[in-house]
């Protein structure tokens, strides 16, 4: 069973904001700048209200963050949130190559 | 490094690690079979684990916690569904409760190691199988792993540019 540092929780978050295909696109495109919510919901063949909670799952991951302009909820893209997934990622990816080389290590006594 | 190759098959909710070792299949046998061998590297150095009982026989169940860099206890169990020694071991992996019952609904890991033996080293196959709807969750963590790497390409790009405005 895999253990680290971070709880699930905070995993669970990332794993669930960035495993529907509508979430990760939406995080491509306020990577190059930011969007309204409503020039986002344009984007897709859904509703606003919808669009909007996608957004609001990401935000609640510390993927984008949302600021109000007006009328109008900007919203952007938050690196540092985006370089932990990253981390974390690799982390969870990482733990089975560690574990060979580990074991490397011990065959490497004799 | 002794790693192949790994590969994520979302479909099949399948994780697939392959890494050959200098070593005969008989030894790498034994990092599985001797709990003592098994403890130095299951766990990372920062949540080493500790296996308390390890019936290592068809049907026998392994008991191990890892303890984090705060002395906090991460419990799991083993359940050995098929053990021939010295090429093949599948078993469950679960999480337990602090009297080792199994939490069920964290989900169910399943695991089949084959050791075969390649011009004198041992490839070792390790197939991580998710079955459960909490392991479905790990699985969508791979199934990120496309868009992810497209987004952090996208990152690299977007802090190399000059700030818009």
């Amino acid at each position: 069973m895999v253990v680290d540092q971070v709880s699930d929780s905070e995993l669970d978050r990332l794993f669930q904001a960035l495993a529907d295909a509508t979430r990760r696109d939406i995080v491509a495109r306020v990577l190059t700048g930011e969007y309204s919510v409503s020039g986002l919901a344009a984007e897709y063949a859904m509703s606003f209200a919808a669009v909007q909670k996608h957004v609001a799952v990401l935000e609640r991951a510390s993927l984008v963050t949302k600021e109000k302009r007006g009328r109008e909820q900007m919203v952007r893209i938050h690196l540092e949130g985006l370089r932990r997934a990253r981390r974390l990622l690799d982390d969870y990816e990482e733990i089975w190559q560690q574990r060979v080389a580990r074991i490397d290590d011990i065959l490497a006594e004799g | 490094m002794p790693v192949i190759s790994s590969e994520k098959d979302v479909e099949a909710l399948r994780f697939t690690i392959v890494a050959e070792f200098d070593a005969s299949v008989e030894r790498v046998w034994q990092i599985w079979e001797d709990p003592r061998q098994l403890e130095r590297w299951w766990g990372p150095p920062t949540w080493p684990a500790t296996f308390e009982k390890h019936e290592f026989e068809p049907g026998g169940k392994a008991n191990y916690y890892m303890t984090g860099p705060e002395g906090e206890k991460a419990r799991g169990w083993w359940k050995f569904t098929a053990i021939e020694a010295p090429n093949r071991l599948e078993f469950d992996d679960g999480f337990a409760d602090e009297n080792w019952a199994p939490v069920d609904d964290m989900g169910i890991t399943h695991a089949a190691v084959t050791l075969e033996n390649i011009d004198g080293k041992t490839r070792m196959t390790t197939v991580s199988g998710f079955e459960s709807a909490e392991q479905l969750q790990k699985m969508l963590a791979m199934g990120m792993e496309e868009g992810m790497k497209e987004a952090m390409g996208q990152i690299d790009a977007v802090i190399a540019a000059p700030a818009p405005i």
